[in-house]
């Protein structure tokens, strides 16, 4: 049978010479993401905030003005509401508990619902959380520490395993990543909480593991192909893993994707995280992480510093840096 | 690489039916297993796909500190004075974490010490190092300070008197399989699924219940009282209804009866009035003492004191030799209760605080995990689709690997009791998606091999060898970030991690060993010239 083809075979897309568009993009879209960052920050969810969320439905989609005066009647604090995947579903945001005793929690959220269900007959809660502000301290800390090893770990084994620059430019790459999801959510003000923070590990893996299938290549190539220059040896791997980072990027998204429509309102930023990432990760490896590697003077023959051919060949694998 | 002697082929079969069939209870209701009474493994279902309520309780450590000076300061006056010869001492004070004590005859100084090292012995832990430090100053007055082991000690010793504690009432409470666990070396992580309203459940477990019967001061002089002044060796401690109106009353220090002799207490009513009451029986020790201490202080009041505050003072008409005694006060049947529980199960250690807490409505966990099951569902249906497109026959030895690798994952998590939560349903469905990969990896290269001019078998070899490096890197980045989230994650992120964990492992079984085998197979049963691929 005639099989699917999504890229065909021996495609020969320059890569590299799109490099100078491609690093100039990355760079505004990442000036961007920090900046939107900065300003609008990020919506952090309670595990970081601290506070009490709960998450009411209502028998039909509800004035949220009322609700809020409703809620704000009760005195326990300045309320924050946002409808959740349904239009029914409101989560209801109020600060830690003066008191802090278990009993103060429980008090607000009897009060709250109680008020609610005389309000709007036929509302039920369907969860509720409250952090303190202790554990939203250790949250956050445990959250930033994790990211930051997540990037060093990967980056020191792709330093092992390759030469350094490899391990560079998969770090920078992975960094890249990391703003563009946080440019997302600030963006979108999808909650971030500690979902989030799992998707972002996540995607530093999946980001790496098309590095590393396309280093692997170029590595391959390297061997390979001694007389070739540098940039066309980058060229030729990205080629010819490109089938693979595609299928492999489809099939991924295909599964996110039933997800993304399917899994409830629960898991759907973090499903958006990933699915972003995905995409992110994809577009970094077949630009950031390798273009860089040129920028950051590869050469054909890294073992082997002095040049022993004396032809032209040699001359040109020397020749790294940009405009090359 | 492509030689698979029969044995290994039955073996891989073996193994893969057994992680399978090891899954199946799991999909088997509950209602149904438990009446087959064995113990079949099955993967447990989260708080977050449960319903259920989740709490993190805190303990205070200078809590700890406090009672243990306290506690020492008893032992040390009593011991001091029973033994022989009997060691009198006085401006006994445990203020700023530190014991001291002046001794009254200097010359004692070596025997006070001697009987110090004891009473500081007993107790000394297995490490075999001190508890305390005991000094002497100004040739009389000795000074004890709780060393830094000591006091790690302490609280080692009250987290685990306290989790028992805390496992004891939640079992009274009747809830199903509650999870009570240490976390970190002051905190315990309860989890109780099915239950709604942790109102009652926080309202018990906030109580120390520490319970004290001790003799009223009737000496004390009520407006001194006010200023917070008591006569020597009182103390003076709250008593809200106290019928003469000032809240506050003396009360000898020495306890003459503590709740370690409480041998049950229970909710009943009172002949007379009617009135809930809770009941105490003592045991032994606790009945000879009270049988003495009332025997001796006909006609004296004595207080019942439950966490420092006192609940009533009635007074002992006459000797109680049956060593039970019962505290009313003002209590509804549901406090009575409650306290009654909490005596019975015992003293808390130290104060618990709630520092963070959460409940899922049952609605909402079952919402989630059909949604969950659709997710997969489809996103399986496409990814099969999508590989048999692209891949032919190659594609259906992908696919077969995939669904295998779902069920091969639960039952391992089966076998590990492992918890399912919602993320970890998310991390089934990018499992999905990742062992796809290592497929994708195998069969280009099997493609490219065929582009080069190699032959049938030849492409097929070298696609399986080289892609399997690439695959055991890109393994070991997932499980990099795989084990960071296990270790820094709390529950549901836990519940991911671990899915994607087990998934990494299996699934290079799966994708790469099982098609292998496979593959390997067709090709020596069919021997064909091309691949289509």
């Amino acid at each position: 049978m005639k099989l699917l083809k999504l890229v065909p075979d021996d495609t020969n897309i320059d890569f590299v010479r799109l490099r100078g568009l491609a690093f100039g993009l990355t760079l505004l879209l990442s000036v961007l993401a920090v900046g939107i960052t900065f300003y609008k920050g990020l919506n952090l969810g309670v595990d970081f905030e601290g506070g009490l969320m709960i998450e009411e439905r209502f028998a039909q989609t509800p004035d949220l003005n009322r609700v809020r005066s409703v809620v704000d009647a009760q005195g326990v604090g300045e309320a924050a509401l946002q409808q959740f995947g349904d239009p029914r579903t409101v989560t209801i945001r109020l600060p830690v508990q003066q008191g802090g005793d278990e009993g103060a929690t429980n008090r607000a959220v009897r009060k709250v619902e109680s008020a609610l269900l005389k309000a709007f007959p036929g509302a039920e809660f369907r969860r509720y959380s409250t952090v303190s502000g202790k554990v939203s301290g250790e949250l956050i800390r445990h959250g930033v520490l994790a990211v930051v090893l997540a990037i060093l770990g990967i980056g020191l084994f792709a330093i092992f395993r390759f030469e350094w620059q490899f391990g560079v430019s998969t770090i920078v790459a992975i960094v890249h990543d990391l703003l563009m999801t946080l440019g997302f959510f600030a963006l979108t003000q999808f909650e971030f909480d500690l979902n989030i923070v799992a998707a972002v590990l996540t995607i530093i893996g999946y980001s790496i593991n098309d590095k590393i299938v396309i280093d692997d290549r170029i590595r391959e190539n390297m061997r390979r192909y001694r007389k070739m220059e540098m940039r066309e040896i980058i060229n030729l791997s990205v080629n010819e893993t490109l089938p693979r980072t595609v299928m492999t990027s489809v099939t991924i998204l295909l599964a996110l994707a039933a997800l993304l429509f399917l899994g409830g309102h629960v898991l759907r930023g973090f499903t958006a995280a990933m699915t972003l990432g995905i995409i992110v990760g994809t577009y970094s490896s077949i630009y950031v992480s390798s273009s860089l590697l040129i920028t950051l003077g590869l050469r054909a023959e890294p073992e082997n510093e002095k040049p022993v051919r004396g032809n032209s060949v040699a001359d040109n694998a020397e020749r790294v840096g940009p405009r090359a | 690489m492509l030689d698979f002697p029969r044995w290994k082929v039955a073996g891989i079969w073996l193994l893969l039916a057994a992680l399978v069939s090891l899954s199946i209870p799991t999909f088997i209701p509950e209602s149904v297993t438990q009446s087959w009474r064995i113990n079949l493994p099955r993967v447990n279902k989260g708080l977050d796909l449960a319903g259920g309520s989740y709490l993190l309780l805190e303990a205070d450590t200078n809590d700890v500190a406090a009672t243990r000076v306290e506690a020492m300061r008893e032992q040390v006056q009593t011991e001091m004075r029973r033994q022989n010869p009997r060691i009198e001492i006085g401006e006994i004070s445990s203020r700023g974490g530190q014991l001291s004590f002046l001794l009254r005859d200097p010359t004692q100084v070596d025997a006070a010490r001697e009987r110090l090292l004891q009473i500081t012995g007993t107790g000394a832990g297995m490490t075999g190092q001190r508890q305390w430090d005991i000094q002497v100053v100004d040739t009389s007055r000795f000074v004890l300070t709780p060393t830094a082991e000591g006091l790690k000690q302490a609280v080692e010793t009250a987290m685990g008197d306290a989790t028992e504690v805390v496992r004891r009432r939640i079992d009274e409470m009747g809830t199903r399989e509650p999870t009570i666990i240490r976390q970190g070396s002051n905190r315990i992580v309860v989890q109780v699924p099915g239950l709604q309203d942790p109102q009652a459940l926080k309202d018990l477990l906030g109580k120390t219940a520490k319970l004290e019967f001790k003799l009223v001061d009737v000496n004390a002089d009520p407006q001194a009282l006010a200023k917070g002044q008591a006569p020597a060796g009182d103390q003076i401690l709250p008593y809200p209804n106290n019928p003469s109106g000032i809240p506050l009353i003396a009360v000898k220090r020495q306890a003459i009866i503590t709740g370690d002799m409480l041998s049950d207490a229970r909710q009943e009513f009172e002949p007379q009035t009617n009135a809930p009451q809770v009941s105490m029986t003592f045991d032994s020790q606790g009945g000879r003492r009270f049988a003495r201490t009332t025997q001796e202080n006909v006609g004296k009041p004595f207080a019942i004191i439950v966490d420092n505050s006192v609940i009533s003072a009635p007074n002992i008409n006459e000797p109680i030799i049956g060593g039970r005694a019962a505290i009313n006060g003002g209590f509804t049947v549901e406090s009575a209760n409650q306290l009654a529980i909490a005596l019975r199960s015992g003293k808390l250690p130290v104060d618990l605080k709630i520092v963070e807490e959460s409940t899922v409505g049952p609605d909402l966990g079952a919402d989630s995990i059909r949604a969950g099951i659709l997710a997969s569902a489809v996103a399986v249906a496409l990814v099969v689709a999508f590989m048999l497109v692209t891949y032919g026959r190659f594609g259906v030895y992908a696919n077969l690997a995939v669904v295998i690798n779902v069920f091969v994952i639960l039952g391992v998590m089966a076998l590990l009791k492992g918890t399912l939560t919602l993320p970890g349903i998310a991390g089934f469905v990018l499992t999905i998606g990742t062992a796809v990969d290592a497929n994708v990896l195998i069969n280009e290269r099997i493609r490219e091999e065929r582009h080069r001019g190699r032959n049938v078998v030849q492409a097929v070899e070298l696609g399986y060898k080289e892609a399997s490096r690439t695959i055991f890197e890109a393994n070991v980045t997932h499980a990099i970030s795989g084990v960071i989230m296990f270790v820094l994650g709390s529950g549901p992120v836990k519940g991911f991690a671990v899915v994607l964990l087990i998934g990494i492992a299996t699934s290079v079984f799966t994708a790469v060993t099982f098609t292998r085998m496979l593959v390997a197979g067709w090709l020596r049963r069919a021997k064909p010239k091309t691949i289509n691929i």
